[in-house]
Protein backbone atom coordinates (compact mmCIF):
# COMPACT_ATOMS: atom_id res chain seq x y z
CA UNK A 1 0.00 0.00 0.00
CA UNK A 2 1.22 3.46 -0.81
CA UNK A 3 1.71 5.67 2.22
CA UNK A 4 -0.26 8.86 2.72
CA UNK A 5 2.81 10.97 2.03
CA UNK A 6 3.48 9.13 -1.22
CA UNK A 7 -0.11 9.68 -2.31
CA UNK A 8 0.02 13.34 -1.39
CA UNK A 9 3.25 13.93 -3.23
CA UNK A 10 1.92 12.14 -6.32
CA UNK A 11 -1.32 14.13 -6.20
CA UNK A 12 0.74 17.32 -6.14
CA UNK A 13 2.71 16.25 -9.22
CA UNK A 14 -0.50 15.35 -11.04
CA UNK A 15 -1.93 18.76 -10.25
CA UNK A 16 1.22 20.52 -11.38
CA UNK A 17 1.42 18.51 -14.61
CA UNK A 18 -2.14 19.26 -15.66
CA UNK A 19 -2.49 15.95 -17.49
CA UNK A 20 -2.38 13.08 -14.98
CA UNK A 21 -0.31 10.71 -17.11
CA UNK A 22 2.35 13.36 -17.69
CA UNK A 23 3.24 12.93 -14.02
CA UNK A 24 3.77 9.18 -14.28
CA UNK A 25 7.58 9.20 -14.27
CA UNK A 26 7.62 11.60 -11.33
CA UNK A 27 5.10 9.40 -9.55
CA UNK A 28 7.19 6.27 -10.07
CA UNK A 29 10.24 8.13 -8.82
CA UNK A 30 8.40 9.26 -5.69
CA UNK A 31 7.75 5.61 -4.87
CA UNK A 32 11.23 4.50 -5.84
CA UNK A 33 12.89 7.18 -3.71
CA UNK A 34 11.34 5.70 -0.60
CA UNK A 35 11.43 1.99 -1.44
CA UNK A 36 14.44 1.66 -3.71
CA UNK A 37 12.35 0.10 -6.47
CA UNK A 38 8.77 -0.16 -7.77
CA UNK A 39 6.97 -3.41 -6.93
CA UNK A 40 3.87 -4.66 -8.77
CA UNK A 41 1.53 -3.60 -5.99
CA UNK A 42 2.88 -0.06 -5.91
CA UNK A 43 2.78 0.12 -9.70
CA UNK A 44 -0.91 -0.79 -9.71
CA UNK A 45 -1.70 1.90 -7.17
CA UNK A 46 0.35 4.54 -8.98
CA UNK A 47 -1.42 3.65 -12.24
CA UNK A 48 -4.78 4.50 -10.72
CA UNK A 49 -3.45 7.86 -9.50
CA UNK A 50 -2.07 8.87 -12.91
CA UNK A 51 -5.08 7.65 -14.83
CA UNK A 52 -3.36 4.82 -16.68
CA UNK A 53 -3.88 1.08 -16.75
CA UNK A 54 -1.21 -0.90 -14.89
CA UNK A 55 -0.07 -2.45 -18.18
CA UNK A 56 0.29 0.95 -19.79
CA UNK A 57 2.24 2.32 -16.85
CA UNK A 58 4.46 -0.77 -16.78
CA UNK A 59 5.22 -0.31 -20.48
CA UNK A 60 6.47 3.18 -19.65
CA UNK A 61 8.27 2.13 -16.46
CA UNK A 62 10.18 -0.62 -18.24
CA UNK A 63 11.19 1.73 -21.05
CA UNK A 64 13.37 3.71 -18.66
CA UNK A 65 16.71 2.43 -17.45
CA UNK A 66 16.48 4.28 -14.13
CA UNK A 67 13.07 3.06 -12.98
CA UNK A 68 13.77 -0.20 -11.20
CA UNK A 69 11.14 -2.91 -11.43
CA UNK A 70 13.29 -5.34 -9.44
CA UNK A 71 14.85 -4.82 -6.00
CA UNK A 72 18.23 -3.08 -5.96
CA UNK A 73 20.84 -2.59 -3.25
CA UNK A 74 21.02 0.41 -0.93
CA UNK A 75 23.43 2.03 -3.37
CA UNK A 76 23.20 1.70 -7.12
CA UNK A 77 26.46 1.90 -9.05
CA UNK A 78 25.93 3.03 -12.63
CA UNK A 79 29.09 2.17 -14.48
CA UNK A 80 29.44 4.00 -17.79
CA UNK A 81 30.21 1.63 -20.65
CA UNK A 82 30.03 4.12 -23.52
CA UNK A 83 32.76 4.80 -26.00
CA UNK A 84 34.98 7.35 -24.22
CA UNK A 85 35.01 5.34 -21.00
CA UNK A 86 35.74 2.24 -23.07
CA UNK A 87 38.76 3.93 -24.66
CA UNK A 88 39.94 5.16 -21.25
CA UNK A 89 39.73 1.85 -19.40
CA UNK A 90 36.16 0.89 -18.62
CA UNK A 91 37.04 -2.81 -18.83
CA UNK A 92 39.61 -2.53 -16.04
CA UNK A 93 37.10 -0.67 -13.86
CA UNK A 94 34.42 -3.27 -14.54
CA UNK A 95 36.75 -6.15 -13.78
CA UNK A 96 37.86 -4.58 -10.52
CA UNK A 97 34.35 -3.71 -9.37
CA UNK A 98 32.93 -7.14 -10.11
CA UNK A 99 35.86 -8.95 -8.45
CA UNK A 100 35.78 -6.65 -5.46
CA UNK A 101 32.03 -6.96 -4.88
CA UNK A 102 31.73 -10.58 -6.02
CA UNK A 103 28.81 -9.77 -8.33
CA UNK A 104 28.39 -9.05 -11.99
CA UNK A 105 26.36 -6.41 -13.84
CA UNK A 106 22.71 -6.48 -12.85
CA UNK A 107 23.35 -8.23 -9.53
CA UNK A 108 23.15 -7.12 -5.90
CA UNK A 109 25.64 -7.99 -3.16
CA UNK A 110 24.44 -10.51 -0.58
CA UNK A 111 24.44 -7.82 2.15
CA UNK A 112 22.16 -5.63 0.01
CA UNK A 113 24.70 -2.84 -0.10
CA UNK A 114 25.42 -2.45 -3.83
CA UNK A 115 23.86 -3.16 -7.22
CA UNK A 116 25.99 -2.62 -10.34
CA UNK A 117 24.28 -1.59 -13.56
CA UNK A 118 25.76 -0.60 -16.89
CA UNK A 119 24.81 2.85 -18.10
CA UNK A 120 25.15 5.01 -21.20
CA UNK A 121 27.53 7.99 -21.25
CA UNK A 122 27.27 9.98 -18.01
CA UNK A 123 28.63 13.15 -19.59
CA UNK A 124 31.83 12.97 -17.55
CA UNK A 125 34.06 12.26 -20.55
CA UNK A 126 36.86 14.56 -19.36
CA UNK A 127 37.17 12.32 -16.30
CA UNK A 128 36.70 8.93 -17.96
CA UNK A 129 36.36 6.18 -16.93
CA UNK A 130 33.47 7.23 -14.73
CA UNK A 131 30.67 5.83 -12.64
CA UNK A 132 27.78 7.24 -10.68
CA UNK A 133 26.91 6.04 -7.19
CA UNK A 134 23.46 7.22 -6.11
CA UNK A 135 23.58 10.91 -7.13
CA UNK A 136 27.35 11.38 -7.19
CA UNK A 137 29.64 11.07 -10.23
CA UNK A 138 33.13 9.69 -9.69
CA UNK A 139 35.70 9.97 -12.46
CA UNK A 140 39.29 9.04 -13.35
CA UNK A 141 38.62 5.59 -11.89
CA UNK A 142 41.52 3.36 -10.97
CA UNK A 143 41.28 0.17 -8.91
CA UNK A 144 42.60 2.02 -5.83
CA UNK A 145 40.21 4.89 -6.31
CA UNK A 146 37.27 2.51 -6.71
CA UNK A 147 38.15 0.89 -3.37
CA UNK A 148 38.21 4.28 -1.67
CA UNK A 149 34.89 5.27 -3.20
CA UNK A 150 33.16 2.06 -2.15
CA UNK A 151 34.22 2.73 1.45
CA UNK A 152 32.11 5.91 1.44
CA UNK A 153 28.87 4.00 0.92
CA UNK A 154 27.63 1.84 3.76
CA UNK B 1 38.17 36.41 -28.79
CA UNK B 2 34.57 36.78 -27.63
CA UNK B 3 33.10 34.08 -25.40
CA UNK B 4 29.54 35.15 -24.73
CA UNK B 5 28.36 31.79 -23.37
CA UNK B 6 31.13 31.22 -20.86
CA UNK B 7 32.80 34.54 -20.10
CA UNK B 8 30.62 35.20 -17.06
CA UNK B 9 31.27 31.82 -15.54
CA UNK B 10 33.34 31.37 -12.42
CA UNK B 11 36.64 29.52 -12.75
CA UNK B 12 35.49 26.87 -10.26
CA UNK B 13 32.41 26.11 -12.39
CA UNK B 14 30.03 26.81 -9.48
CA UNK B 15 26.67 28.27 -10.60
CA UNK B 16 26.25 32.03 -10.92
CA UNK B 17 23.60 33.34 -8.56
CA UNK B 18 20.75 35.47 -9.85
CA UNK B 19 22.48 38.60 -8.55
CA UNK B 20 25.78 37.75 -10.22
CA UNK B 21 24.03 36.98 -13.49
CA UNK B 22 22.09 40.23 -13.42
CA UNK B 23 25.21 42.22 -12.53
CA UNK B 24 26.92 40.75 -15.61
CA UNK B 25 24.05 41.86 -17.86
CA UNK B 26 21.74 38.90 -17.34
CA UNK B 27 18.03 39.28 -18.16
CA UNK B 28 18.73 42.53 -20.03
CA UNK B 29 17.94 40.73 -23.29
CA UNK B 30 14.59 39.59 -21.94
CA UNK B 31 13.83 43.15 -20.80
CA UNK B 32 14.80 44.47 -24.21
CA UNK B 33 12.69 41.91 -26.08
CA UNK B 34 9.61 42.41 -23.92
CA UNK B 35 9.99 46.17 -23.90
CA UNK B 36 10.80 46.92 -27.49
CA UNK B 37 10.47 43.89 -29.75
CA UNK B 38 7.55 41.90 -31.05
CA UNK B 39 7.90 38.09 -31.01
CA UNK B 40 8.30 38.23 -34.80
CA UNK B 41 11.14 40.72 -34.44
CA UNK B 42 12.94 38.33 -32.07
CA UNK B 43 12.54 35.48 -34.58
CA UNK B 44 13.82 37.73 -37.38
CA UNK B 45 16.89 38.75 -35.38
CA UNK B 46 17.69 35.09 -34.66
CA UNK B 47 17.20 34.29 -38.37
CA UNK B 48 19.64 37.03 -39.36
CA UNK B 49 22.21 35.81 -36.84
CA UNK B 50 22.67 32.46 -38.63
CA UNK B 51 22.36 30.59 -35.35
CA UNK B 52 22.10 26.89 -36.16
CA UNK B 53 20.76 24.29 -33.74
CA UNK B 54 23.41 22.87 -31.43
CA UNK B 55 21.54 19.59 -30.76
CA UNK B 56 23.39 17.90 -33.61
CA UNK B 57 21.55 18.52 -36.85
CA UNK B 58 22.39 22.22 -37.26
CA UNK B 59 18.96 23.28 -38.44
CA UNK B 60 18.71 27.10 -38.59
CA UNK B 61 17.06 28.12 -35.33
CA UNK B 62 15.29 31.25 -36.58
CA UNK B 63 13.74 29.30 -39.43
CA UNK B 64 12.56 26.60 -37.03
CA UNK B 65 11.03 29.09 -34.60
CA UNK B 66 9.43 30.85 -37.56
CA UNK B 67 7.60 27.64 -38.53
CA UNK B 68 5.41 28.03 -35.46
CA UNK B 69 1.98 29.00 -36.76
CA UNK B 70 0.90 32.50 -35.72
CA UNK B 71 -0.69 32.50 -32.32
CA UNK B 72 -4.43 32.18 -32.14
CA UNK B 73 -6.87 31.62 -29.33
CA UNK B 74 -7.90 28.12 -30.29
CA UNK B 75 -4.71 26.15 -30.47
CA UNK B 76 -3.41 26.83 -26.97
CA UNK B 77 -1.38 26.33 -24.93
CA UNK B 78 1.72 26.55 -27.11
CA UNK B 79 4.89 24.92 -25.87
CA UNK B 80 8.61 25.69 -25.86
CA UNK B 81 10.88 22.86 -24.76
CA UNK B 82 14.59 23.05 -24.01
CA UNK B 83 16.26 19.75 -24.80
CA UNK B 84 18.68 19.07 -21.97
CA UNK B 85 18.66 15.29 -22.33
CA UNK B 86 22.28 15.26 -23.55
CA UNK B 87 22.94 11.53 -23.84
CA UNK B 88 25.06 11.53 -26.99
CA UNK B 89 28.19 9.62 -25.95
CA UNK B 90 31.18 11.93 -25.67
CA UNK B 91 29.07 15.05 -25.08
CA UNK B 92 28.89 17.10 -21.89
CA UNK B 93 28.67 20.70 -23.11
CA UNK B 94 25.07 21.27 -22.03
CA UNK B 95 25.88 20.03 -18.52
CA UNK B 96 28.67 22.60 -18.26
CA UNK B 97 26.33 25.37 -19.44
CA UNK B 98 23.58 24.40 -17.00
CA UNK B 99 25.81 23.89 -13.98
CA UNK B 100 27.90 26.99 -14.55
CA UNK B 101 25.19 29.49 -15.46
CA UNK B 102 21.65 28.12 -15.00
CA UNK B 103 20.07 31.56 -15.40
CA UNK B 104 21.49 31.83 -18.92
CA UNK B 105 19.57 28.64 -19.79
CA UNK B 106 16.44 30.04 -18.15
CA UNK B 107 16.73 33.39 -19.94
CA UNK B 108 17.34 31.57 -23.23
CA UNK B 109 14.25 29.45 -22.64
CA UNK B 110 12.19 32.53 -21.84
CA UNK B 111 13.35 34.35 -24.98
CA UNK B 112 12.63 31.31 -27.14
CA UNK B 113 9.23 30.97 -25.54
CA UNK B 114 8.48 34.67 -26.11
CA UNK B 115 9.64 34.45 -29.73
CA UNK B 116 7.17 31.66 -30.52
CA UNK B 117 4.45 33.07 -28.23
CA UNK B 118 4.47 30.03 -26.00
CA UNK B 119 2.43 29.74 -22.82
CA UNK B 120 4.24 26.82 -21.25
CA UNK B 121 7.95 26.00 -21.18
CA UNK B 122 9.80 22.88 -20.12
CA UNK B 123 13.44 22.09 -19.58
CA UNK B 124 13.74 18.37 -20.30
CA UNK B 125 16.71 17.13 -18.26
CA UNK B 126 18.31 13.71 -18.08
CA UNK B 127 18.14 12.19 -14.60
CA UNK B 128 21.86 11.62 -14.19
CA UNK B 129 22.53 15.37 -14.18
CA UNK B 130 21.68 15.70 -10.49
CA UNK B 131 23.66 18.88 -9.94
CA UNK B 132 22.15 20.57 -13.00
CA UNK B 133 18.72 19.63 -11.61
CA UNK B 134 19.47 21.29 -8.29
CA UNK B 135 20.79 24.53 -9.77
CA UNK B 136 18.09 24.78 -12.46
CA UNK B 137 15.30 24.19 -9.98
CA UNK B 138 16.64 27.03 -7.90
CA UNK B 139 17.18 29.30 -10.91
CA UNK B 140 13.60 28.75 -12.10
CA UNK B 141 12.26 29.60 -8.64
CA UNK B 142 14.41 32.75 -8.55
CA UNK B 143 13.21 33.73 -12.03
CA UNK B 144 9.61 33.47 -10.84
CA UNK B 145 10.48 35.48 -7.76
CA UNK B 146 12.02 38.25 -9.83
CA UNK B 147 9.07 38.40 -12.22
CA UNK B 148 10.93 36.95 -15.23
CA UNK B 149 8.53 34.00 -15.40
CA UNK B 150 4.94 33.51 -14.35
CA UNK B 151 1.64 35.27 -14.86
CA UNK B 152 2.72 38.70 -16.08
CA UNK B 153 6.35 38.63 -17.11
CA UNK B 154 7.99 41.97 -16.24
CA UNK B 155 4.58 43.57 -16.40
CA UNK B 156 4.30 42.94 -20.14
CA UNK B 157 1.07 40.97 -19.97
CA UNK B 158 2.76 37.88 -21.39
CA UNK B 159 2.43 34.79 -19.20
CA UNK B 160 4.76 31.84 -19.17
CA UNK B 161 4.82 28.82 -16.89
CA UNK B 162 8.30 27.26 -16.86
CA UNK B 163 9.13 23.95 -15.27
CA UNK B 164 11.81 21.32 -15.08
CA UNK B 165 11.06 17.77 -16.23
CA UNK B 166 13.46 15.16 -14.98
CA UNK B 167 13.65 12.09 -17.15
CA UNK B 168 14.76 8.58 -16.17
CA UNK B 169 17.38 7.41 -18.67
CA UNK B 170 17.39 6.26 -22.33
CA UNK B 171 19.06 8.03 -25.27
CA UNK B 172 15.81 8.09 -27.25
CA UNK B 173 14.29 10.64 -24.86
CA UNK B 174 16.48 13.28 -26.53
CA UNK B 175 14.99 12.66 -29.97
CA UNK B 176 12.51 15.45 -30.54
CA UNK B 177 9.38 13.33 -31.05
CA UNK B 178 10.49 10.74 -28.48
CA UNK B 179 10.93 13.60 -26.03
CA UNK B 180 7.41 14.84 -26.71
CA UNK B 181 5.99 11.38 -26.08
CA UNK B 182 8.04 11.14 -22.89
CA UNK B 183 6.61 14.46 -21.68
CA UNK B 184 3.13 13.03 -22.23
CA UNK B 185 3.97 10.06 -20.03
CA UNK B 186 4.38 7.63 -22.93
CA UNK B 187 7.27 5.46 -24.05
CA UNK B 188 9.80 7.63 -25.86
CA UNK B 189 9.17 6.15 -29.29
CA UNK B 190 9.17 8.78 -32.00
CA UNK B 191 6.12 9.76 -34.01
CA UNK B 192 5.89 9.91 -37.73
CA UNK B 193 6.67 13.31 -39.28
CA UNK B 194 4.87 15.19 -40.75
CA UNK B 195 3.07 16.70 -38.97
CA UNK B 196 6.05 18.47 -37.48
CA UNK B 197 5.86 19.40 -33.81
CA UNK B 198 5.47 23.08 -34.66
CA UNK B 199 2.02 22.13 -35.94
CA UNK B 200 1.18 19.13 -33.78
CA UNK B 201 3.59 18.49 -30.94
CA UNK B 202 2.96 18.08 -27.23
CA UNK B 203 -0.69 17.06 -26.71
CA UNK B 204 -1.21 17.79 -30.41
CA UNK B 205 -0.43 21.49 -29.93
CA UNK B 206 2.23 23.76 -31.46
CA UNK B 207 5.61 22.91 -29.92
CA UNK B 208 9.25 23.86 -30.39
CA UNK B 209 12.13 21.72 -29.16
CA UNK B 210 15.52 23.45 -29.06
CA UNK B 211 18.82 22.34 -27.60
CA UNK B 212 20.25 23.83 -24.40
CA UNK B 213 23.33 25.37 -26.04
CA UNK B 214 21.10 26.76 -28.79
CA UNK B 215 18.88 28.70 -26.40
CA UNK B 216 21.89 29.96 -24.40
CA UNK B 217 22.84 31.94 -27.52
CA UNK B 218 19.52 33.78 -27.73
CA UNK B 219 20.12 36.37 -24.98
CA UNK B 220 23.43 37.42 -26.55
CA UNK B 221 21.94 37.73 -30.03
CA UNK B 222 19.07 39.84 -28.77
CA UNK B 223 21.27 42.07 -26.62
CA UNK B 224 24.15 42.60 -29.08
CA UNK B 225 22.44 42.08 -32.43
CA UNK B 226 22.72 39.63 -35.31
CA UNK B 227 25.62 41.48 -36.98
CA UNK B 228 27.78 41.25 -33.87
CA UNK B 229 26.89 37.57 -33.53
CA UNK B 230 27.90 36.79 -37.10
CA UNK B 231 31.10 38.77 -36.61
CA UNK B 232 32.41 36.61 -33.76
CA UNK B 233 32.34 33.49 -35.95
CA UNK B 234 35.04 32.23 -38.29
CA UNK B 235 32.46 30.76 -40.68
CA UNK B 236 29.10 31.49 -42.27
CA UNK B 237 27.32 29.87 -39.27
CA UNK B 238 27.00 32.49 -36.57
CA UNK B 239 28.47 32.73 -33.11
CA UNK B 240 30.70 30.57 -31.00
CA UNK B 241 30.55 26.86 -30.31
CA UNK B 242 31.34 24.84 -27.22
CA UNK B 243 33.84 22.38 -28.65
CA UNK B 244 35.15 19.44 -26.70
CA UNK B 245 37.74 16.70 -26.92
CA UNK B 246 37.94 13.39 -25.09
CA UNK B 247 39.97 10.21 -25.41
CA UNK B 248 43.72 9.94 -24.92
CA UNK B 249 44.59 13.59 -25.43
CA UNK B 250 46.71 15.50 -22.92
CA UNK B 251 43.92 17.77 -21.66
CA UNK B 252 40.40 16.53 -22.32
CA UNK B 253 37.93 19.37 -21.94
CA UNK B 254 35.50 21.91 -23.34
CA UNK B 255 36.30 25.28 -24.90
CA UNK B 256 34.12 28.05 -26.25
CA UNK B 257 35.68 29.07 -29.57
CA UNK B 258 34.55 30.91 -32.69
CA UNK B 259 32.33 28.75 -34.89
CA UNK B 260 34.48 27.31 -37.68
CA UNK B 261 37.65 26.78 -35.61
CA UNK B 262 39.67 24.06 -37.37
CA UNK B 263 39.63 20.60 -35.83
CA UNK B 264 43.43 20.61 -35.57
CA UNK B 265 43.41 23.79 -33.50
CA UNK B 266 40.97 22.29 -30.99
CA UNK B 267 42.96 19.10 -30.79
CA UNK B 268 46.47 20.52 -30.65
CA UNK B 269 46.18 23.95 -29.00
CA UNK B 270 43.33 23.36 -26.62
CA UNK B 271 43.44 19.65 -25.88
CA UNK B 272 47.25 19.73 -25.91
CA UNK B 273 47.64 17.07 -28.59
CA UNK B 274 47.94 13.34 -28.00
CA UNK B 275 49.38 11.88 -24.81
CA UNK B 276 53.07 11.10 -25.02
CA UNK B 277 53.81 7.96 -27.00
CA UNK B 278 50.45 7.91 -28.75
CA UNK B 279 49.54 8.91 -32.27
CA UNK B 280 46.28 10.31 -33.59
CA UNK B 281 44.45 7.70 -35.64
CA UNK B 282 40.92 8.97 -36.12
CA UNK B 283 38.17 11.13 -34.66
CA UNK B 284 34.42 11.13 -34.28
CA UNK B 285 34.03 14.91 -34.67
CA UNK B 286 30.69 15.40 -32.97
CA UNK B 287 29.74 12.52 -30.70
CA UNK B 288 29.13 8.82 -31.24
CA UNK B 289 26.75 9.18 -34.17
CA UNK B 290 29.14 10.88 -36.61
CA UNK B 291 31.46 9.37 -39.24
CA UNK B 292 35.12 8.83 -38.37
CA UNK B 293 37.59 11.23 -39.94
CA UNK B 294 41.29 10.40 -40.36
CA UNK B 295 44.53 12.42 -40.12
CA UNK B 296 44.01 13.80 -43.63
CA UNK B 297 40.97 15.72 -42.38
CA UNK B 298 42.50 17.49 -39.40
CA UNK B 299 42.33 20.87 -41.13
CA UNK B 300 38.58 20.77 -41.58
CA UNK B 301 36.74 23.75 -40.13
CA UNK B 302 34.35 22.68 -37.41
CA UNK B 303 31.05 24.07 -38.66
CA UNK B 304 27.86 22.62 -40.05
CA UNK B 305 28.75 23.01 -43.75
CA UNK B 306 32.47 22.22 -43.69
CA UNK B 307 32.50 18.91 -41.78
CA UNK B 308 30.10 17.23 -44.26
CA UNK B 309 32.50 18.16 -47.08
CA UNK B 310 35.12 16.03 -45.31
CA UNK B 311 32.60 13.17 -45.05
CA UNK B 312 31.23 13.51 -41.54
CA UNK B 313 29.01 15.79 -39.47
CA UNK B 314 29.58 18.47 -36.91
CA UNK B 315 27.07 16.75 -34.58
CA UNK B 316 27.48 18.07 -31.05
CA UNK B 317 30.99 19.41 -31.75
CA UNK B 318 32.49 17.35 -28.94
CA UNK B 319 35.09 15.13 -30.58
CA UNK B 320 36.14 11.66 -29.50
CA UNK B 321 39.71 10.78 -30.39
CA UNK B 322 40.97 7.34 -31.42
CA UNK B 323 44.67 6.77 -30.77
CA UNK B 324 47.00 4.18 -32.34
CA UNK B 325 47.04 1.95 -29.23
CA UNK B 326 43.27 1.43 -29.21
CA UNK B 327 41.57 -1.17 -31.39
CA UNK B 328 39.29 0.49 -33.97
CA UNK B 329 37.20 -2.70 -34.25
CA UNK B 330 36.71 -2.79 -30.49
CA UNK B 331 35.71 0.87 -30.52
CA UNK B 332 33.13 0.35 -33.25
CA UNK B 333 31.80 -2.70 -31.43
CA UNK B 334 31.34 -0.60 -28.31
CA UNK B 335 29.47 2.05 -30.33
CA UNK B 336 27.12 -0.42 -32.02
CA UNK B 337 26.38 -2.14 -28.70
CA UNK B 338 25.36 1.24 -27.33
CA UNK B 339 23.04 1.94 -30.24
CA UNK B 340 21.59 -1.58 -30.14
CA UNK B 341 20.80 -1.22 -26.46
CA UNK B 342 19.29 2.25 -26.87
CA UNK B 343 17.14 1.43 -29.94
CA UNK B 344 13.52 1.92 -28.97
CA UNK B 345 12.43 -1.02 -31.12
CA UNK B 346 9.77 0.88 -33.04
CA UNK B 347 10.98 -0.06 -36.53
CA UNK B 348 12.45 -3.29 -37.83
CA UNK B 349 15.70 -2.25 -39.55
CA UNK B 350 16.95 -0.62 -36.36
CA UNK B 351 15.48 -3.08 -33.83
CA UNK B 352 16.91 -6.11 -35.66
CA UNK B 353 19.76 -4.57 -37.61
CA UNK B 354 21.65 -3.05 -34.71
CA UNK B 355 21.88 -6.19 -32.53
CA UNK B 356 22.87 -8.09 -35.67
CA UNK B 357 25.66 -5.62 -36.43
CA UNK B 358 26.78 -5.77 -32.79
CA UNK B 359 26.91 -9.59 -32.91
CA UNK B 360 28.96 -9.61 -36.09
CA UNK B 361 31.36 -7.11 -34.51
CA UNK B 362 31.53 -9.27 -31.34
CA UNK B 363 32.50 -12.22 -33.50
CA UNK B 364 35.19 -10.30 -35.38
CA UNK B 365 36.65 -8.81 -32.20
CA UNK B 366 36.63 -12.18 -30.43
CA UNK B 367 38.37 -14.00 -33.28
CA UNK B 368 35.29 -15.76 -34.66
CA UNK B 369 34.93 -13.53 -37.73
CA UNK B 370 34.22 -14.98 -41.19
CA UNK B 371 35.33 -13.58 -44.56
CA UNK B 372 31.74 -12.59 -45.53
CA UNK B 373 31.19 -10.59 -42.33
CA UNK B 374 32.29 -7.25 -43.76
CA UNK B 375 29.71 -7.61 -46.55
CA UNK B 376 27.05 -8.33 -43.93
CA UNK B 377 28.03 -5.15 -42.08
CA UNK B 378 27.95 -3.12 -45.31
CA UNK B 379 24.48 -4.54 -46.10
CA UNK B 380 23.27 -3.63 -42.64
CA UNK B 381 24.49 -0.07 -43.17
CA UNK B 382 22.32 0.11 -46.29
CA UNK B 383 19.36 -1.45 -44.50
CA UNK B 384 19.47 1.20 -41.76
CA UNK B 385 20.11 4.15 -44.07
CA UNK B 386 18.16 7.42 -43.69
CA UNK B 387 14.58 7.05 -44.88
CA UNK B 388 14.28 3.42 -43.76
CA UNK B 389 13.50 4.19 -40.13
CA UNK B 390 11.26 6.47 -38.07
CA UNK B 391 14.03 8.41 -36.42
CA UNK B 392 17.68 9.24 -36.92
CA UNK B 393 19.06 6.88 -34.25
CA UNK B 394 19.69 4.13 -36.79
CA UNK B 395 21.22 6.47 -39.37
CA UNK B 396 23.43 7.87 -36.63
CA UNK B 397 24.53 4.36 -35.67
CA UNK B 398 25.48 3.64 -39.27
CA UNK B 399 27.82 6.64 -39.51
CA UNK B 400 30.73 5.41 -37.34
CA UNK B 401 30.30 1.88 -38.71
CA UNK B 402 30.30 2.69 -42.42
CA UNK B 403 33.23 5.09 -42.06
CA UNK B 404 35.24 2.62 -39.95
CA UNK B 405 34.72 -0.06 -42.59
CA UNK B 406 36.41 2.27 -45.07
CA UNK B 407 39.02 3.95 -42.89
CA UNK B 408 40.12 0.91 -40.88
CA UNK B 409 39.41 -1.80 -43.48
CA UNK B 410 42.75 -3.53 -43.05
CA UNK B 411 42.21 -3.80 -39.27
CA UNK B 412 38.89 -5.59 -39.75
CA UNK B 413 40.49 -7.91 -42.31
CA UNK B 414 43.42 -8.61 -40.00
CA UNK B 415 41.07 -9.60 -37.14
CA UNK B 416 39.26 -12.01 -39.46
CA UNK B 417 42.42 -13.44 -41.03
CA UNK B 418 44.37 -13.90 -37.78
CA UNK B 419 41.29 -14.94 -35.79
CA UNK B 420 42.22 -12.60 -32.95
CA UNK B 421 42.36 -8.99 -31.91
CA UNK B 422 45.97 -7.84 -32.16
CA UNK B 423 45.43 -5.39 -29.26
CA UNK B 424 44.42 -8.05 -26.75
C1 LIG C 1 18.46 9.33 -30.89
C2 LIG C 1 18.53 10.81 -30.82
C3 LIG C 1 18.89 11.43 -29.63
C4 LIG C 1 18.95 12.82 -29.53
N1 LIG C 1 19.32 13.38 -28.35
C5 LIG C 1 19.39 14.74 -28.25
C6 LIG C 1 19.75 15.36 -27.03
O1 LIG C 1 20.03 14.70 -26.03
N2 LIG C 1 19.78 16.72 -26.98
C7 LIG C 1 19.47 17.49 -28.07
O2 LIG C 1 19.48 18.71 -27.97
N3 LIG C 1 19.13 16.92 -29.22
C8 LIG C 1 19.07 15.58 -29.35
N4 LIG C 1 18.70 15.01 -30.53
C9 LIG C 1 18.29 15.92 -31.63
C10 LIG C 1 16.83 16.33 -31.45
O3 LIG C 1 16.00 15.40 -32.12
C11 LIG C 1 16.54 17.70 -32.01
O4 LIG C 1 16.95 17.73 -33.33
C12 LIG C 1 17.21 18.84 -31.26
O5 LIG C 1 16.90 18.83 -29.90
C13 LIG C 1 16.80 20.15 -31.86
O6 LIG C 1 17.46 21.22 -31.25
P1 LIG C 1 18.30 22.26 -32.09
O7 LIG C 1 17.47 22.64 -33.28
O8 LIG C 1 18.50 23.39 -31.16
O9 LIG C 1 19.56 21.57 -32.48
C14 LIG C 1 18.65 13.62 -30.66
C15 LIG C 1 18.31 12.99 -31.86
C16 LIG C 1 18.25 11.62 -31.95
C17 LIG C 1 17.89 10.99 -33.25
S1 LIG D 1 15.27 4.10 -35.79
FE1 LIG D 1 15.52 2.84 -33.97
S2 LIG D 1 15.32 4.26 -32.28
FE2 LIG D 1 14.45 5.29 -34.09
S3 LIG D 1 12.28 4.72 -34.11
FE3 LIG D 1 13.29 3.15 -35.28
S4 LIG D 1 13.69 1.54 -33.75
FE4 LIG D 1 13.28 3.41 -32.61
Amino acid sequence: MLTESEKEEIAEEVKRAGHARAACVDALRIVQRRRGWVCDEALREVAALVDMTPAELDSVATFYSLIYRKPVGRHVILLCDSVVCWVMGHETALEHLTRRLGITLGETTADGRFTILPTACLGACDRAPAMMVDEEIHGDLTPEKIDRILEQYR
Amino acid sequence: MEKPLTKMMRPDGEPLSLGEYEAAGGYQALRKALGAMTPTAVVEEVKKSNLRGRGGAGFPTGLKWGFMPKADRVRRPRYFVVNADEMEPGTWKDRMLMEGNPHQVVEGALLGAYAVEADVGYIFLRAEYAKAARVLRRAIAEAYGAGYAGKNVLGSGWALELSLHISAGRYMCGEEMGLINALEGRRANPRNKPPHPQLAGLWGLPTIVSNTETVCNAPHIILNGAEWYKGISRSSDGGTKIYGASGKVKRPGLWELPMGTPLREVLEEHAGGMRDGLKFRGVLPGGASTDFLGPEHLDVKMDFDSVPKAGSRMGTGTMIILDDHTCPVGMVRNLERFFARESCGWCTPCRDGLPWAAQVLDAIEEGRGEPGDLDVLADLCRLMAPGHTYCALAAGAVEPLQSALKLFREEFERHIRDKRCPWR
